[in-house]
């Protein structure tokens, strides 16, 4: 599904970040993405996101080479795709279940075809009483969750998550992470950057580590 | 993802079975009932956050200065196409005093070899009394026409449509007297033209400038609207929304500000034309609002001048609309 070839990356004229990544995220696998900080997660997320292209390298999303892309299909690629960011990016004057929504409006949807999924998925991941809250009112937990439900609701190809869990105590962080396996299971590979050693104890997964621009992988 | 597909059970997420429903997050309520305000309402992009008053202002600003401008250059060209049909529907002719020849005679004589001419209407030659009212200004009232050379004026109402043989005029006037010259006000009408020319150029220089003034303000205006939107712009990236998708969000807003600051402006500036016989007629017998009389006319617009002014301010508002669009595209590729 994701196929990086001696993948590299640099901003502007300064230092690789990333050096010859080579790698692939097969489809309904599910791997941590980890390093220390500064080593590049977020990064790597944005080349898979597409928001990043590689300085060199060959970088290949559901069968299409990312250099050969118009920005009608990166968008159009990017459908395909779920995010969800550290800092969240829900719309402030939008809210819960309308930020939650936004996929399914900006593909054009009746909004008839999808209200009751998305009211389902927000009582799901403990949003149900807020739903009409606007996210300046919320708890850095509940803002995760609504991001979280966002790019997991038009069940995504492929889910990216930067430190899904950062913001929110153990014991939500593991249900959070349950989420993720179930979204997993029927059919979505994951991606989850973190630093998070006791997360990723929770889950025996493919772990990348990144170290230094470079890619280790642990089966 | 079809509807009710999201569920768990009480302990946490076991299965993505379609038929289970259980909150993941059990936050220990009763399950909530779906609310019922649960409804897309807000807008993608929020009305409050376009800078919607001052582009509103500088477009009907642009707007008003664009169609005093067509408005002017239009009552101008009207008075100008007045006073030359009236100038070339008349020809005059000057019989000049010579001591060996009876001036009166002369102006009769040439009377009647005008008269025959065919287009000519009429002939009125100007009698001695009214040759001194026409010197009045400048001699003095009281003068007698007899210690001076002063030339005999004859008037000729020329046809409309029809063309003069001038030369064959000349020719008849001088064999009626040698003294006599005609002058058909061409170069006077010339003069006019190239007036009416310079101001109708002046005009529509001006109101390059104001489009392309236009033009630069809402480019600066979307721009700004489009920096303090990043972050949602940014976000509809994220959810696969396309360059195409998200302009027309912002462009809806850009059209219709600039149709209010295009329909306030023109209106505006309807208003101050609909009004300008009457603003006229409060100067009138002042030195200036004689002269602005003589000069623009009545100073009312006609209702083709009206037509103009409303489709001008339409035409602001939709290269309002261009520009911002233009202006958001080039943006949209800097925002990944």
């Amino acid at each position: 599904m994701v196929r990086f070839e001696n993948v590299g990356l640099r901003y502007g004229l300064g230092p690789e970040i990333l050096r010859d990544l080579s790698f692939a995220i097969p489809a309904h696998s599910f791997q941590f993405l980890t390093g220390p900080s500064g080593a590049g997660k977020t990064s790597l997320l944005r080349l898979l996101f597409l928001s990043l292209r590689p300085t060199r390298g060959l970088v290949n999303l559901f069968g299409n080479d990312v250099s050969l892309l118009s920005k009608d299909q990166v968008a159009d690629l990017r459908k395909r795709i779920g995010i969800v960011l550290q800092d969240f990016r829900l719309l402030d004057h939008m809210t819960t279940y309308e930020n939650v929504a936004l996929p399914f409006r900006v593909m054009g949807r009746e909004e008839s075809s999808y209200r009751k999924e998305v009211i389902d998925l927000l009582k799901w991941v403990g949003l149900g009483e807020r739903m009409d809250a606007l996210p300046p009112v919320l708890s850095g937990g509940e803002k995760q969750r609504a991001a979280i439900a966002r790019a997991v609701i038009s069940r995504p190809l492929l889910l990216l998550a930067d430190e899904p869990t950062g913001n929110v105590d153990p014991t939500l962080g593991r249900r959070l992470l349950r989420l993720f396996i179930e979204l997993n299971k029927s059919g979505t590979a994951v991606v989850i950057a973190t630093h998070d050693m006791t997360l990723m104890d929770q889950y025996d997964a493919r772990r990348l580590v990144l170290h230094e621009g470079r890619l280790h992988i642990y089966e | 993802m079809t509807p009710g597909g999201w569920c768990c059970t009480r302990d946490g997420c076991t299965s993505m079975s379609r038929t289970d429903h259980g909150p993941l997050v059990d936050l220990g309520r009763e399950r909530p009932q779906v609310p019922a305000r649960a409804r897309n309402m807000s807008p993608i992009v929020p009305r409050g956050s376009i800078v919607g008053s001052a582009l509103v202002a500088v477009v009907a600003i642009m707007t008003f200065l664009a169609s005093i401008t067509t408005g002017t250059v239009l009552l101008v060209s009207a008075s100008a196409a007045e006073w030359q049909s009236e100038v070339a529907s008349e020809i005059t002719i000057q019989v000049r005093p010579t001591p060996s020849r009876d001036v009166d005679r002369d102006a009769t004589a040439v009377a009647e070899a005008v008269r025959t001419q065919s287009g000519i209407l009429e002939v009125r030659p100007f009698s001695r009394e009214e040759s001194a009212k026409l010197l009045e200004p400048w001699l003095g009232s009281g003068l007698s026409l007899d210690d001076l050379p002063v030339p005999r004026v004859l008037v000729a109402r020329v046809q409309p449509g029809s063309t003069i043989d001038l030369e064959m005029l000349r020719r008849r006037v001088t064999q009626a007297a040698p003294t006599a010259s005609v002058d058909d006000h061409r170069a006077w009408i010339e003069r006019m033209r190239s007036m009416t020319g310079a101001t109708v150029v002046a005009g529509i220089g001006i109101l390059m400038l104001v489009i392309v003034a236009t033009i630069i303000s809402v480019s600066f205006a979307t721009r700004g609207a489009m920096a303090a939107n990043r972050p949602i712009v940014e976000v509809l990236h994220f959810v696969g929304a396309g360059d195409r998708y998200i302009a027309n969000r912002f462009l809806r807003h850009f059209l219709r500000l600039g149709l209010e600051g295009g329909v306030i402006g023109g209106g505006i500036a309807m208003l101050v034309f609909g009004f300008s016989e009457s603003i006229a007629n409060w100067f009138s017998g002042t030195p200036v609002g004689d002269q602005f009389a003589a000069l623009l006319g009545t100073f009312s617009l006609r209702p083709s001048g009206y037509l103009i002014l409303a489709v001008q301010a339409v035409v602001i508002a939709a290269i309002t609309a261009w520009a911002s669009r233009r202006t958001l595209f080039a943006t949209l590729n800097d925002i990944e």
